[in-house]
C-alpha cells in the first residue's frame, strides 16, 4: 500500500481517571483531504496532538506509520522534520512581528546567529504567491485580518517542507470569503501532492472538500466514510457522530415543574473590546420552577458570554434587554446585585475563573456570601467551619480536611466545591456552564444528582453542555444556540440528538 | 508529638520566620559580647525601625492584592516636608498638623488607586511615577534645605517613652506592670478562643501544650518588658506599633474585607464572580498605604527633628524586602502582617548587629540581599516540596 502517507493504528491514550482515545484507527491516502469529525470532546485534537508528538511516544499505546515507516516522536519539532505540521485553532503568531518573521520563527533563514534579511524576504514573497495573498513580507501580524493570518500560518507550514497538513477548525474564526479560500488552497495543494487532515464542525465544507471522512465518538473510531463513491450526505455524518444509546449514566428525577421563575428577553451584548462586534443576538429564554433547561451548542456559539452577560454584566458592553424574576423586571449591574437576586453562575472554567486555588475548601465555599457568617462585617470563623463541614459531607467532597488548599484537589472535588459555594448564596436560579467538563464518570453522576436535588428544591437550573447526550439525560427543555443566536427549542419530548445538531449546525 | 510534629510541619512557614529570627538574635547577641540586647540598643532598634515597620504593614495589604506600591519612601518624605511646612513654618497645632499630614497621606494613596483599580495601570509603573514625582515635590517645596525644629510636643512620638505612674527608680515600674497586664489578656484569649472552638465540637490542640505555649509567650513578653524597663521604659513608637499591628490582623484575618484582600489576590477574575468588588477594594488598600506612608513619614521626621529632602530614600524597598522576608507570595495573596513585622525585624536586627561588629555599610547591603534571596528561596522549596 504505497499510497499510504499516514497509518495510525490501535492508539490508546489515557489521562488520570480518562480514557481520551480507546482503539483509534486512521489511515490518511497520500494527497487526500481527510476529514475528522465529531463531537466535542471526542478525541480529536488528543489524536492530532498524539500524531505530532505533543504526547511524546510512550505516553500512549499503538503505532504511528508515516511513509511506512514507524514513528516514535518525542517532541514536534521531530514531527516537522518529516513534514508534518499543524495549525491550531488558537493561531501562533507573535502580533509584533512583521509576516516574515513569523513565517521563519524558530527556523530563521541565516548562519551562525546571523539573519539573512535578503533570502528570508524573499523566501516569503514566494509562499505568499504560493498561498495567495498580497502583503508585504514586513507587514505586521497585528495589521492584517484573522483569514489573512490563517495564510500566514499556512506559508509557515510551507516553509517547513509540509507533506502532511493538519487544521483544526481553520475555517471557525472566519467569513464566508476567507472560508472559501482556504477551502479553495487546500484542493491546490492536494493537486501538488499535499494530503491534509481537516478537523471541522462545519458539516458542509466537510462534505465538500473531503475526500474521505473519518468519524470520532467517545474516543474511538466509529466509522470511515469514502464521500467519492458512497453518496454521503450530512444527514449521515450526524448520525455517525451522535448514534449511540443512552444508558442509565443520568439519575432519575421526579418532574415538578412551576411557574416561570426567571425571564430574559430581547438580550443583546456587544463584544468587550471591540463595540462594533454583536456577540448576542436578541435571545429570549425563560426557566421555571424545578426545571432543568439546556443550552447546546458548540465551542463559541455564544453560551458562555450569554450567561456571564446575563450573571451581573460580567461579560460584554452595550448589554440591552429585559430581565425578569418571578415576573417582576430587575435590574443586575454587578455581580453582587445577582447574587442578591438569587442568580449564581459556576464557570466553566473553574481553575481561572472558580476557585481561589491557593485558598483552602473552607474559604472558597464561603466567599461568595460572606455576610451570611458575618456580624459588623467580622466573619465568625467557627460558623464557617460548620457551613464548610456541612457542604463536604453533602456534596462528598473527598479531601483530607476542609483545610485542603483547593489548587490539590481533583476536578471533580473541586468543582463540587465551586457548587457548594453558590448553593450557600441560596440561589432562585443556577446557571451550570459545563459543570462536568474534565471529570470522571463517577463524579459527573454526583454532580448530576446534585443538579437534579436542586431542582426539586424548586430552583430553576440552566445547563450549558456541549455533551448532547448530558443534554437530553438531564434537560426538560433545550434551547439551541448557534453565531449568538437562540436557533431552537425543543421539549424533552421532541428533542434527539439529529435534531439539536441541525439546529446547531443553522444560521 | 505526633501531633507537635504535625503541627510544626504545616506551620513551618511561620515557625520557621520565628527561629530564623531568634537565632539571628542570639547570633548577633553572641558575637556583640551581649551589647545587642543590652536595655539601650533594644530601644534603639525599636526606634530605628518603626518607620519601616509601618510600611511594612501597608506594604503587605499592597502585596497580598497583588500589587506593588515603590513611591512610599517619597511620598513619607513628601508628607515629612508638608508637615514641617505646617508646624515649623506656620505654626499651626501638633495635633491639626498631625491630621492634616494622615489626611494628605489619604489624599496622595487615593490619587494613585485610581490610576491603578479605575484606569488599569500597572501599580508598578503609577507608583514608580508616584515615585519620581512625591521626591521632586518634596524637593520643590523644601527649596532643597532641611526644616526644623519640630514642637517638643511632636518629637514626642518618636523620642519619647510612657511616663512611670508608680515614680520607680532604676527600674520602670509601669513597664513591667504592661507586661503582667498583656499577658494576661494573651491568656484570657487563648482560652476564650479554646472554649469557643469545644463548644462547635471542634478540635483543639491538647492543653498541656497549650500551656506551654502561654508559658513561653508569657517569659517572652515579661523578659522583653523587663529589658525596656531597665532603660526609659515602653518608647512611644512601640505602643503606636503594637496598636497597628493588632488593627491590622484584626482586619486581615477577621472581616469580610480583608478576606476580599487575599481572595482577590489569590485570583481577581475568579473573586470578582464572586461578588468581590475588585476595584473598589484595590482603590482602598492604596489609601491606607498613603495613611500609613504618612505616618511613617512623620514617625521619620519626629526622629531626626527635621524634614529633609533626602528622608525616606529606599524605604520602599525595605518595606517590600519584608514583606517577602516574612512570607508574603509574589503572586499575591498569601501573606500575613506579622510576618511582614518579623521580616522587616530580621533586616532591623541585621542591620543593627552587623553596625556593632563593625561590618561596613557596603557589606551590610550586601548580606542583606542574599537574606532576601535565601528567605524567598525557601519559601519556594518548602512550596514546592508541599504539592
Amino acid at each position: 500500500m504505497e499510497d499510504v502517507i499516514l497509518d495510525m493504528m490501535h492508539i490508546t491514550k489515557s489521562f488520570p481517571g480518562v480514557k481520551a482515545l480507546n482503539n483509534v484507527n486512521l489511515q490518511v491516502k497520500k494527497g487526500e483531504i481527510h476529514a475528522l469529525v465529531g463531537e466535542n470532546g471526542a478525541g480529536k485534537s488528543t489524536l492530532m496532538k498524539v500524531l505530532s508528538g505533543v504526547y511524546p511516544h510512550g505516553t500512549y499505546t499503538g503505532e504511528i506509520r508515516y511513509n511506512g515507516k514507524l514513528c516514535e516522536f518525542k517532541d514536534i519539532k521531530e514531527s516537522e522534520k518529516l513534514g508534518i505540521v499543524i495549525i491550531h485553532q488558537e493561531l501562533a503568531l507573535i502580533p509584533y512581528l512583521s509576516i516574515a518573521e513569523n513565517i521563519f520563527l524558530g527556523n530563521e533563514q541565516g548562519k551562525n546567529g546571523l539573519i539573512d534579511w535578503h533570502a528570508t524576504t524573499a523566501h516569503t514573497k514566494e509562499l505568499l504567491v504560493k498561498v495567495g495573498l498580497h502583503e508585504l513580507p514586513t507587514t505586521l501580524i497585528t495589521n492584517i485580518g484573522v483569514g489573512k493570518q490563517q495564510l500566514v500560518e499556512i506559508a509557515k507550514a510551507l516553509s517547513k517542507k509540509v507533506q502532511l497538513l493538519i487544521l483544526d477548525e481553520p475555517t471557525a474564526a472566519l467569513n464566508e470569503d476567507d472560508s472559501d479560500n482556504l477551502l479553495k488552497l487546500l484542493l491546490a495543494f492536494k493537486k501538488q501532492g499535499i494530503s491534509s487532515i481537516l478537523i471541522s464542525h462545519k458539516l458542509s465544507e466537510v462534505s465538500r472538500i473531503a475526500d474521505t471522512i473519518t468519524v470520532l465518538r467517545d474516543g474511538s473510531t466509529i466509522e470511515t466514510l469514502n464521500v467519492r463513491e458512497d453518496n454521503i450526505t450530512e444527514d449521515r455524518i450526524i448520525k455517525g457522530m451522535v448514534g449511540r444509546e443512552l444508558t442509565d449514566r443520568y439519575p432519575k428525577r421526579e418532574v415538578a415543574i412551576g411557574e416561570i421563575i426567571f425571564e430574559v428577553k430581547d438580550w443583546s451584548v456587544y463584544h468587550p473590546l471591540h463595540g462594533d462586534r454583536k456577540i448576542i443576538h436578541n435571545a429570549r429564554l425563560t426557566v421555571k420552577q424545578g426545571e432543568v433547561v439546556g443550552i447546546a451548542g458548540l465551542m463559541g456559539a455564544g453560551r458562555t458570554e450569554l450567561a456571564m452577560s446575563i450573571f451581573g454584566k460580567s461579560y460584554g458592553q452595550k448589554i440591552s434587554g429585559y430581565m425578569y424574576k418571578n415576573g417582576i423586571e430587575i435590574h443586575v449591574n454587578n455581580v453582587s446585585q445577582a447574587i442578591a437576586q438569587g442568580i449564581a453562575y459556576v464557570t466553566e472554567d473553574r481553575k481561572q475563573y472558580g476557585l481561589i486555588l491557593n485558598e483552602d475548601i473552607k474559604r472558597n465555599a464561603t466567599l461568595a456570601n460572606l455576610n451570611k457568617i458575618s456580624r459588623n462585617f467580622i466573619v465568625d470563623e467557627n460558623k464557617e467551619i460548620l457551613v464548610a463541614e456541612k457542604s463536604r459531607h453533602q456534596m462528598n467532597i473527598k479531601c483530607s480536611s476542609i483545610l485542603q488548599k483547593t489548587m490539590n484537589l481533583s476536578g471533580g472535588n473541586q468543582q463540587k466545591v465551586v457548587l457548594s459555594k453558590w448553593i450557600f448564596t441560596e440561589p432562585d436560579v443556577l446557571i451550570l456552564d459545563e459543570p462536568t467538563r474534565g471529570i470522571d464518570v463517577g463524579a459527573k453522576f454526583e454532580i448530576y444528582s446534585i443538579i437534579n436535588n436542586l431542582a426539586k428544591e424548586g430552583k430553576g437550573i440552566l445547563l450549558i453542555s456541549s455533551e448532547l447526550p448530558e443534554i437530553l439525560g438531564m434537560c426538560d427543555r433545550v434551547y439551541v444556540m448557534s453565531e449568538g443566536r437562540i436557533t431552537g427549542e425543543l421539549a424533552q419530548s421532541e428533542a434527539s440528538q439529529e435534531r439539536i445538531m441541525k439546529y446547531v449546525m443553522s444560521k | 508529638m505526633e501531633t507537635l510534629k504535625h503541627m510544626f510541619k504545616s506551620n513551618i512557614r511561620e515557625y520557621g520566620m520565628v527561629i530564623a529570627l531568634v537565632s539571628i538574635m542570639l547570633f548577633f547577641q553572641i558575637v556583640s559580647k551581649g551589647v545587642l540586647l543590652m536595655p539601650l540598643n533594644v530601644t534603639n532598634l525599636i526606634q530605628q525601625n518603626s518607620y519601616i515597620l509601618v510600611l511594612a504593614i501597608g506594604m503587605l495589604l499592597v502585596i497580598v492584592a497583588f500589587h506593588i506600591d515603590l513611591s512610599v519612601g517619597s511620598m513619607a518624605a513628601f508628607i515629612g516636608a508638608m508637615s514641617a511646612i505646617l508646624m515649623v513654618d506656620n505654626h499651626i497645632g501638633v495635633m491639626s498638623g498631625i491630621v492634616i499630614s494622615l489626611l494628605l497621606g489619604a489624599l496622595a494613596g487615593a490619587w494613585q488607586g485610581y490610576w491603578i483599580s479605575y484606569f488599569k495601570i500597572p501599580s508598578f509603573i503609577v507608583t514608580l511615577a508616584g515615585m519620581l514625582t512625591f521626591r521632586g515635590l518634596t524637593m520643590t517645596i523644601l527649596e532643597g534645605q532641611s526644616k526644623g525644629p519640630y514642637p517638643e510636643s511632636f518629637q514626642k512620638i518618636s523620642n519619647g517613652f510612657m511616663p512611670d505612674f508608680f515614680a520607680g527608680t532604676g527600674i520602670h515600674i509601669t513597664t513591667l506592670v504592661v507586661g503582667i497586664v498583656l499577658s494576661l489578656i494573651y491568656i484570657y484569649f487563648e482560652l476564650s478562643h479554646r472554649k469557643a472552638k469545644q463548644e462547635y465540637d471542634f478540635d483543639v490542640i491538647p492543653l498541656q501544650f497549650l500551656i506551654i505555649k502561654l508559658v513561653i509567650v508569657c517569659l517572652a513578653i515579661n523578659w522583653f518588658m523587663y529589658l525596656l524597663a531597665l532603660y526609659k521604659g515602653i518608647p512611644n513608637v512601640l505602643i503606636l506599633l503594637f496598636v497597628l499591628i493588632v488593627f491590622y490582623t484584626f482586619i486581615t484575618t477577621k472581616t469580610v474585607v480583608g478576606r476580599h484582600i487575599y481572595a482577590l489576590g489569590g485570583n481577581e477574575k475568579a473573586a470578582k464572580l464572586s461578588g468581590v468588588k475588585t476595584q473598589r477594594i484595590v482603590f482602598w488598600v492604596f489609601v491606607n498605604m498613603g495613611v500609613l506612608a504618612a505616618l511613617s513619614g512623620l514617625v521619620f521626621a519626629a526622629r531626626l527633628n527635621v524634614a529633609t529632602p533626602k528622608a525616606g530614600m529606599g524605604f520602599e524597598l525595605d518595606a517590600i524586602a519584608a514583606c517577602f522576608i516574612g512570607g508574603a507570595s509574589t503572586a499575591g495573596g498569601i501573606g500575613v502582617v506579622m510576618g511582614a513585622i518579623i521580616g522587616g525585624l530580621v533586616m532591623g536586627v541585621m542591620n543593627n548587629g552587623m553596625s556593632l561588629i563593625g561590618v561596613t555599610i557596603d557589606m551590610q547591603q550586601t548580606i542583606k540581599g542574599l537574606v532576601l534571596l535565601l528567605a524567598v528561596a525557601f519559601d519556594i522549596y518548602t512550596k514546592s516540596k508541599q504539592s
